[in-house]
């Protein structure tokens, strides 16, 4: 086929934008790192919120600046495959999470129940 | 607490510098089953090398297949790989069925445990990966292109690379026959059993590096045919009007490349514990087996359905063509393609509902199964209503599909049934299990491969193939399949288990009898379809094998318009399309083949890189089963050498002149005529 291959030249990025991202990424990176580092006293569960949270953020602004994929890029084509993508890893990994925790719950024995058996008579 | 490792088995052995575990042990010799195969394979062996160098082909097969970077000629080598690896799953399978026939007289039988392991291991594997993959992708790669309009793939020379690892990975299990042995851990080898501590031997290490390679080609090919289908469709194809074969061809592609990812990564974890030490899947060490089952089968789940989706494709082309209608229904075709590609992400869990979750993850996982069932149905249903009224022209691709629909939709309630948690509980791990996926995948993947080689035969090679050995191979393959599955379906009922191979009680020897001359019903239609082959060669130039037209059941898609077998180019010029089964439009607007103004033709070269490269890369694996360090390395850097050197090569296309296109036009059987 001789069709054009490069229609979307305009999806390369410019300057600006690299540096948008970069900063963005630092920022983003800091807030975590400083969370561990200092020990700030927000309990556990908002820590593990604030850092998966800002790193979900974090792969957004990297597939945005660096990769450049916008809702328009080859004819939207980019933009649904990044949805599809999304799905799947969504249904991967809270799949995973919620079968491994039954499993967990239901198969594996704690510290003490394995000692109850041991000392049965 | 310091945790104690000394009982862990040591990753690295002391091996030999050169010969790494490799030693004259390793050689079976002791085995009579395999020395007797051994001799078999090198008597066919030489003959072949014997003939070929006697009638000098060896230059023909490399210069114009193996180097081939033609989707036609690779997905007819995707086709014959298929066969091959197909002939030796079904070896296995006879072996099987033999085995345990005997067993359940109450005699010993011939196969050790052992051996009996292996067996069924590589029986799965070479099934799944080495026969019904390359079918599938066989068929993909050489119609597909054909139905858009194009004139190769997206990536040619990729196409060769990705089909050549496929041999690779086959290679590398054919090797496991005579040197060392197979897997004895299922066609999923599930850790703790596979990992090093209970299979200390090569035959996991060949299942690993078999699959990891093989694995990288059909990822490979999998971002090809989709690139493909969105590129390089011809104008006025839009997404509505593709055939719908190319439909399920992109949903399984989109499958492929979605899924395939996470089999690469499973296999890389288990490779890493055996190899480096890691502890992914040892619950002693933090790690968790249960794991590996659940990534496992997330890749395993979408794994069947990319085996069925194209052959849902195939089916669908075969009845509206010899119903001599449009495809009933072909919206709603589509949206139940899309849906079962997105659904089957969601179901992997029932492939171990009795592993122990709750009740509330089996019955999520047993509804979505359930679920599941409803745009496959809805699929059936539209195959019934094309043939309604229709006018229905028995030819075999129409009996195949005829079988399909009545075998599979048992295995499709069978499925249903196993879909509910509490009836699983029965039925699990047994033969019933086993009767299942056998009849969706003999009914559904096999029976679709038949219709499909018959329907598309004469595109590829300009004649058709002899219907009296069809027949025959056809009533073989439907009385062996139903006398070999249905007693495993009783016998599970019954509560036997999968995987036996020896037995205490002799009450089931009828229906194990019963299954063996089934399996040899079975290996009656595998030969009449080899003797189909052999006759329809030999009588290609009869006037009722023949086919000059291009087009010899009235077909409705665009891969009927152009010659039998299609030009190295596919089509002298881009057609154009107006609607649903174009070719059947332009044939009722009298459509005429242009004879004139040709134009030169842009087209790849032929590249050895692909051969080169997975031959190297079959030797990194051999290496790296054997622990031969010097040989894996060797392997692997010339490979990416090679790899590298091969972008260098700018000396990849050309232009096909216009005088070469008209001779070929031109020269082409006598002149088509519009059908009515």
């Amino acid at each position: 086929m001789s069709a054009p291959t490069h229609q979307d030249d305009a999806a390369h990025g410019s300057y600006k934008s690299y540096l948008t991202g970069f900063a963005l990424s630092v920022v983003l990176t800091v807030i975590p790192f400083w969370l561990v580092m200092s020990e700030a006293d927000i309990g556990l569960g908002w820590a593990l919120a604030v850092i998966f949270g800002l790193g979900a953020v974090q792969i957004i602004v990297h597939v945005h600046y660096f990769l450049h994929v916008t809702g328009t890029a080859e004819h939207g084509w980019q933009a649904m495959s990044m949805i599809f993508t999304a799905i799947l890893l969504v249904i991967v990994l809270s799949g995973s999470i919620w079968v491994m925790f039954h499993l967990e719950e239901n198969m594996m024995p704690a510290h003490e129940q394995i000692e109850r058996v041991r000392n049965l008579p | 607490m310091a945790t104690d490792l000394t009982h862990l088995p040591a990753v690295h052995t002391d091996v030999h510098p050169i010969f790494g575990k490799l030693t004259w042990q390793s050689i079976p010799i002791h085995e009579p089953v395999l020395v007797g195969t051994f001799i078999g394979v090198a008597i066919i062996a030489s003959v072949v090398l014997y003939l070929l160098t006697k009638y000098k082909w060896w230059g023909y097969l490399w210069s114009e297949w193996f180097t081939s970077i033609d989707h036609k000629k690779i997905g007819i080598m995707y086709m014959v790989l298929g066969f091959i690896m197909f002939v030796r799953g079904f070896a296995d399978a006879l072996l099987m069925r033999s085995q345990q026939a005997l067993a359940s007289m109450g005699y010993e039988g011939y196969l050790i445990p052992h051996h009996y392991d292996q067996i069924f291991s590589a029986h799965g594997v070479i099934m799944i990966f080495f026969a019904a993959m390359p079918f599938v992708t066989g068929f993909m790669n050489y119609v597909m292109p054909l139905q858009i309009g194009a004139r190769d793939v997206a990536f040619p020379f990729l196409n060769n690379l990705s089909f050549w690892l496929t041999v690779s990975g086959a290679v590398l299990v054919m090797i496991s026959l005579f040197v060392g042995e197979f897997s004895t851990n299922g066609w999923l080898a599930y850790p703790p059993l596979s990992g090093l501590e209970y299979s200390p031997s090569v035959g996991m290490d060949y299942y690993l590096w078999a699959l990891n390679i093989a694995g990288i080609g059909t990822t490979l090919s999998g971002i090809n045919l989709v690139v493909t289908i969105v590129k390089m469709r011809c104008p006025g194809m839009t997404w509505m009007r593709m055939p719908i074969f190319t439909w399920t061809t992109l949903c399984t592609n989109i499958l492929i490349v979605a899924s395939f990812p996470v089999l690469a990564a499973t296999l890389a974890l288990i490779t890493a514990d055996r190899y480096i030490g890691t502890q992914f899947f040892n619950t002693e060490l933090g790690g968790n087996p249960m794991m590996y089952v659940n990534l496992i089968w997330i890749w395993g789940h979408p794994e069947v359905y990319i085996l069925i989706l194209p052959i849902f494709g195939i089916f669908s082309e075969v009845v509206s063509t010899y119903s001599g209608k449009r495809l009933f229904g072909y919206t709603s075709m589509v949206y139940a393609t899309c849906v079962i590609m997105v659904l089957s992400y969601l179901v992997w869990l029932h492939h171990f509902f009795t592993m122990g979750a709750g009740a509330s993850v089996n019955s999520f996982f047993g509804i979505t199964t359930m679920i599941i069932s409803i745009p496959t149905g809805a699929k059936l249903f539209n195959w019934l209503f094309t043939m309604y009224k229709g006018r229905i022209r028995f030819e075999l691709p129409m009996m195949w599909t005829i079988a399909f629909m009545l075998t599979f939709t048992i295995g499709g309630m069978t499925g249903v049934l196993l879909a509910v948690p509490p009836a699983d509980y029965v039925l699990h791990n047994s033969l019933f299990l086993v009767a299942h996926f056998h009849n969706v995948i003999i009914g559904g993947v096999v029976f679709g491969v038949f219709a499909g080689v018959t329907h598309w035969f004469p595109k590829a090679f300009g004649f058709k193939l002899d219907p009296y050995w069809g027949h025959l191979s056809f009533w073989g393959w439907i009385i062996g399949f139903y006398l070999a599955f249905m007693p495993l379906y009783l016998l599970g009922l019954m509560g036997v288990t999968r995987r036996l191979s020896q037995f205490e009680d002799t009450i089931y020897a009828a229906y194990f009898i019963t299954a063996a001359i089934g399996a040899l019903f079975i290996a009656g239609g595998i030969a009449s379809f080899f003797i189909q082959l052999y006759v329809s060669i030999r009588d290609r130039d009869s006037e009722r094998l023949r086919d000059d037209t291009g087009d010899p059941w009235d077909g409705r898609t665009l891969e009927w318009s152009t010659s039998s077998p299609p030009p190295y180019y596919n089509f002298a010029f881009t057609p154009r399309v107006h609607g649903i089964d174009t070719y059947a439009e332009m044939k009722r607007h009298g459509y005429q083949r242009p004879t004139d103004g040709f134009a030169p033709i842009h087209m790849p070269r032929y590249t050895a890189s692909g051969v080169v490269i997975a031959g190297l890369l079959t030797v990194m694996g051999f290496g790296l089963i054997w622990h031969i360090w010097w040989m894996a390395a060797f392997g692997f850097v010339t490979a990416i050498l090679w790899a590298i050197g091969h972008t260098f090569n700018y000396n990849r296309d050309y232009y096909v002149p216009a005088e070469e296109v008209r001779a070929i036009e031109t020269a082409r059987g006598p002149r088509m005529e519009p059908a009515e």
